[in-house]
């Protein structure tokens, strides 16, 4: 009885080992371009932000002081191109955006609050100067 | 060339190492933790890292590559000894790492009270994620918690407990939440938040004694005499600064080790930075010590402008945040004792502006973050007077908006 439970269980993992490979094969991918031209392109780990992507994956220029309350400011981006329509930001993050250190453009966004989940969505963001 | 010895692997700690190379340091960084793990962040611990889904892997500070690619060495501690001639710290069961300057960053740890009962099962504490996690294990049992402390680790437990459905109590030694940090209309606010989610709140008593059987905590027996039944108790009566070392050190030390404005110690080679350090400012005749994230990453950075050379004095606007459940608390600054508060906004969503001698000293925002954010661009920048303010009815916004144009003009 105990083995056939181990044996299902084994089976189970294997094809959630399948599911979750395949959706690496399509995960979403997103270029953080600075000012001075250079780009850096990284893949979205999943329910990832774009702010903790960049921070894992030793993207500079990001600082996420929070840790992703969208209270501190500091993972100011500019959305330049997304295939996956985002909501647009909410109260709380719009009103912040008025005050980041580097100016506020249309398409500003806090990278906190930007989630992709759309497989194979790409998304191009531009880091400005200044975060503090 | 000896190097940067940053003892404590915070977000203070880790800010000042990466600073270090951010700044082109090119000597050996070696970052000392104590609890035998990556660096992560703090914050969460008592908000996401409480809930069920909460992946702990996600707090991770900086991926491994991040401190191998900048050859910032990671030690597991804890540090025992500093020996200050020697220019050296003497590491539990490793060998020792010389030093040209030493940063201490040892943060600051859950105060410790004398109470009967607090070793008994279901009691707990909250600094660590092994903590954290441990905690969260036992709400998923929990059907009654009781938090001794009504400050900001406690209420955000208390909004985490509540949101799995747990009862909870806080008993409080003051007559109002948050007392030592914010003015009473947050308190107010505070309090009537949790009251709605259904915390109960027990204000100006104190708990003599936890109560419990075979073992496990069953309650908390509070001076009046009456025992709040509980299968769980999260002590939250505020931290100490970690100063061990640096009194046995011989370094200055007064409820933290005592830093100049410069952020140095008693000992110039070594500086002291975050939860564990009180910033003596003479000619103010302040004494400083913040738990706070702002505090910890400034300072950090501060520490590594100072070690590449920097001349002036450490200097920065405090602020802070708590979420607790969908109530978001910001402040600017360190009310301390006002002579004026002024209140703008309405039950749900409003800023407090804390005044003294006709000047603005602090901020206090509650679900109004634009405010917040005003608020602290325009204290970075000047103190306003009572007549500046009034004169736009207290719209920091416009305050702030106008200032900072008169900065682009300048420029």
């Amino acid at each position: 009885m105990s083995s056939n439970t181990e044996l299902v269980s084994t089976y189970l993992i294997v094809e959630r080992r399948s599911a979750d490979h395949e959706k690496e094969m399509s995960v979403p991918i997103v270029t953080y371009v600075y000012d001075d031209g250079s780009e850096h392109t990284v893949q979205v780990a999943v329910a990832s932000s774009l702010m903790r992507t960049a921070l894992r994956n030793e993207v500079r220029g990001i600082v996420g002081e929070c840790g992703g309350a969208a209270t501190c400011g500091t993972c100011h981006v500019y959305l330049d191109h997304s295939t996956e329509q985002f909501a647009p930001p909410s109260g709380d993050e719009d009103e912040m955006l008025e005050w980041t250190a580097a100016p506020r453009a249309a398409n500003s966004r806090l990278s906190c609050q930007l989630v992709p989940t759309q497989e194979g969505a790409q998304l191009v963001v531009r880091v400005p100067a200044e975060q503090v | 060339m000896r190097g940067v010895v940053v003892i404590g692997a915070g977000h203070a700690g880790v800010e000042a190492a990466t600073s270090l190379r951010a700044g082109g340091y090119s000597g050996p960084v070696t970052v000392v933790g104590a609890e035998g793990r990556p660096p992560y962040q703090r914050p969460p611990l008592s908000k996401e890292m409480l809930d069920d889904g909460g992946d702990p892997e996600a707090l991770a500070l900086r991926s491994d590559a991040f401190f191998d690619d900048r050859r910032i060495a990671l030690r597991h501690g804890p540090a025992v000894d500093i020996d200050r001639a020697g220019q050296q710290v003497h590491i539990a069961g490793d060998r020792p790492l010389d030093y040209d300057h030493l940063v201490l960053a040892t943060g600051a740890a859950p105060r410790r009270i004398a109470l009967r009962g607090r070793s008994l099962g279901g009691v707990a504490e909250l600094r660590t994620l092994d903590d954290a996690l441990a905690l969260r294990a036992s709400l998923a049992g929990a059907e009654r918690m009781v938090v001794l402390g009504g400050g900001f680790i406690g209420m955000e437990v208390a909004s985490a407990a509540r949101k799995r459905g747990v009862e909870v109590s806080v008993i409080e030694l003051a007559d109002r939440l948050l007392k030592r940090a914010v003015s009473p209309p947050v308190s107010a606010a505070v309090a009537a938040h949790h009251r709605a989610e259904g915390v109960r709140l027990c204000f100006a008593e104190q708990a003599t004694e936890l109560v419990g059987s075979a073992g496990h905590v069953t309650g908390v027996r509070m001076g009046s005499g009456r025992v709040l039944p509980a299968d769980l108790v999260v002590l939250g009566v505020g931290a100490t600064a970690e100063d061990g070392l640096a009194r046995r050190a011989d370094l200055a030390t007064d409820g933290g080790v005592l830093v100049d404005r410069w952020l140095a110690t008693s000992d110039p080679r070594i500086i002291a930075i975050g939860d564990c350090a009180v910033v003596c400012d003479p000619g103010a005749g302040t004494r400083q010590r913040l738990e706070s994230i702002q505090n910890a990453t400034d300072q950090g950075r501060y520490a590594a402008a100072r070690i590449l050379g920097e001349k002036r004095p450490y200097r920065a606007v405090p602020w802070f945040w708590s979420n607790q459940g969908s109530l978001r608390l910001q402040l600017v600054e360190v009310a301390g004792e006002s002579d004026q508060l002024v209140v703008r906004g309405d039950g749900a969503r409003f800023t407090v502006f804390c005044l003294r001698d006709g000047r603005l000293t602090a901020v206090e925002s509650v679900n109004d973050p634009g405010t917040h954010m005003a608020a602290r661009r325009l204290l970075e920048r000047v103190t306003p007077s009572e007549a500046e303010l009034v004169a736009v009815d207290y719209d920091v916004r416009a305050l702030a908006r106008r200032v900072m144009a008169r900065e682009t003009a300048v420029a």
